[in-house]
């Protein structure tokens, strides 16, 4: 018998629509549960207190502390090299083999799972630089992971600036870094901050790539020194979860809480500035 | 002009860095992990079935965690694919606009999800599911599916997306002005016309399973046997490295950095594959 394609054509509307509702459904699911379980315990003195007896007790304040300079050095890193790297590719080459090479490293770079960021960031800036368990270790991995997006949503950003600013600017006489800084970058911050945000975001719910260069020591003070080792949330999240007794899940709820209600504010923020920013130059 | 050109030869300095990066870490972990893979012999250390760095003497065989990603990662596509593609097709092809504009970046948020909170989740609810309703011990190759499953859709999603969107329109219209209908137009004409791209989001969410780490160690009960069954226990490559580095010293750490070059070329070759396809797609 055969099925007529109107109803064909029905029947599978309705399977991918449930399907699409099942992914959506898998997603509110997760993000209410870990909040459900985890901000009940995430109270002001458990984000402003230190860490007592292994996380068990205490808040993590320290934790909180070391992620923001771990993720915040990450960042004032790559950017330099990455919004160069976008400038570059955009307003000072046309396509050739060299735009192909970086482009391949950029892809290659983006592909690289994390856990072999972490052996790499082990074996040379731990050990080989001897920089040791540390902030700045942590940051310089996460840095290199990072590139990448910086580099793909400032192209996209540089790109998306029409080429009629940048004729009037040569028509007035400008040279090609003046149209650059006061004309294209002003056009495309925005959209290259944005590409910021969304690495800020990658680096905070990072784990296999800091876990072995930033430590896991839980400090009980707030580190002062880029030297100092720390231990990220999504760090300190894991070892509670894995290593912690039953007394310290209340605890791990409350980290893991946090940290999926800091990486939600991120990202809203990041997808929310990239379509102000596009609607601009539609 | 002197400054234009000294400013070029800066960015272009600062472009190479992403390059100089790759060319480091791969000099890196090939320096470290190489010599024991042939001072041991390829063939013994990839289809070796003994992984005991404790003993006298050591045996490094990774064969049982090079099937054990391999079985993870083959379940994944299994839950991943056919749910990945479907949403993609329908936020691309048939829900109204205003549904596909909320729906997508909420599916991309999956992504900013830490692996941990799955891999918390996999232990919390889905192993006590498995171990309580379908068998086994719970930690288990299935777990480590569904999980990685779930984690891959954004990446399938995304890529599928952008593929099934840059499709010319007037290829659907042709279709519907022969009197096809919608899913006769998707089937018929923009999937096929489509392929290409949608087999590179598949190879590429590959790729993301095959390097997972965080959520798997949690999750699969990390016994280092060839899985016999979706419900018996595996470990990773990425398990393998993550959950020994801390502990190891000389041979040992060398193995774990041997791990580290078997991974990083399957996921080059991966790479370069999902590139291959879908340039292979836009020269037709």
């Amino acid at each position: 018998m055969r099925i007529p394609p109107r109803a064909v054509h029905v029947g599978m509307l309705g399977i991918l629509w449930s399907v699409t509702l099942a992914a959506i459904g898998t997603l509110i699911w997760i993000i209410g549960w870990v909040l459900w379980h985890g901000l009940p315990s995430a109270t002001p003195h458990f984000l402003t207190s230190m860490p007592q007896d292994s996380g068990a007790e205490g808040g993590i304040l320290s934790v909180i502390a070391g992620t923001l300079f771990i993720i915040l050095g990450a960042v004032a890193l790559a950017t330099p090299l990455g919004v160069g790297t976008a400038i570059y590719l955009v307003e000072y080459t046309r396509e050739n083999w060299v735009t192909r090479v970086i482009r391949y490293g950029a892809d290659c770079l983006a592909g690289i799972p994390s856990i072999i960021f972490g052996l790499f960031g082990y074996v040379f800036f731990v050990i080989t630089l001897g920089l040791r368990w540390s902030i700045l270790s942590g940051s310089l991995t996460l840095a290199l992971m990072s590139l990448p997006t910086i580099i793909r949503t400032a192209e996209v950003a540089l790109r998306s600036v029409p080429q009629g600013y940048r004729e009037v600017s040569y028509a007035l006489g400008a040279t090609r870094w003046q149209m650059v800084l006061r004309v294209v970058l002003p056009g495309a911050l925005p959209g290259i901050v944005t590409g910021i945000v969304l690495a800020l975001g990658r680096c905070m719910s990072e784990t296999a790539a800091v876990i072995f260069t930033a430590g896991t020591v839980l400090p009980d003070r707030i580190p002062t020194s880029p030297g100092d080792s720390v231990r990220t949330l999504a760090v300190h999240f894991y070892l509670l979860a894995t290593e912690g007794t039953s007394e310290s899940q209340p605890k791990a709820f409350a980290t893991a809480a946090i940290l999926v209600l800091a990486i939600l504010v991120i990202n809203v923020s990041a997808y929310t500035l990239m379509h102000r920013f596009l609607a601009r130059y539609r | 002009m002197k400054q234009d050109s000294a400013i070029r030869l800066i960015l272009l300095g600062l472009a190479m860095s992403s390059v100089a990066a790759l060319a480091v870490i791969t000099l890196f972990i090939f320096r470290e992990g190489l010599p024991i893979i042939f001072r041991q012999g390829p063939g013994s250390f990839l289809f070796g079935s003994d992984w005991d760095p404790g003993a006298e003497p050591a045996a490094f065989g990774i064969f049982a965690m090079i099937a054990g990603t391999f079985a993870v990662t083959g379940g994944a596509l299994l839950l991943g694919v056919p749910v990945g593609l479907g949403s993609a097709i329908f936020l691309s092809e048939f829900a109204p606009r205003k549904v596909a504009t909320i729906l997508k970046p909420a599916l991309e948020l999956l992504a900013g999800i830490p692996s941990v909170v799955f891999g918390y989740i996999g232990m919390l609810v889905l192993s006590p599911f498995i171990r309580d309703h379908i068998g086994g011990s719970g930690a288990s190759v299935l777990a480590g599916s569904a999980i990685l499953g779930i984690m891959i859709l954004p990446t399938i999603i995304s890529i599928s997306m952008d593929t099934l969107r840059s499709v010319p329109r007037s290829y659907r219209e042709g279709s519907f002005a022969l009197g096809a209908t919608g899913w006769q137009t998707t089937w018929k004409v923009t999937l096929p016309a489509a392929r290409s791209g949608l087999v590179a989001a598949v190879i590429l969410g590959m790729g993301r399973a095959v390097g997972e780490t965080m959520a798997v160690i949690m999750v699969t009960g990390n016994t280092a046997l060839v899985p016999k069954s979706p419900l018996s226990p595996a470990r990773t490559l990425t398990a393998n490295i993550a959950m020994q580095l801390n502990a190891a010293v000389g041979e040992h750490r060398e193995a774990l950095f041997a791990c580290g070059v078997v991974l990083f070329v399957i996921i080059m070759v991966l790479n370069t594959f999902a590139n291959w396809v879908a340039k292979l797609g836009k020269r037709a």
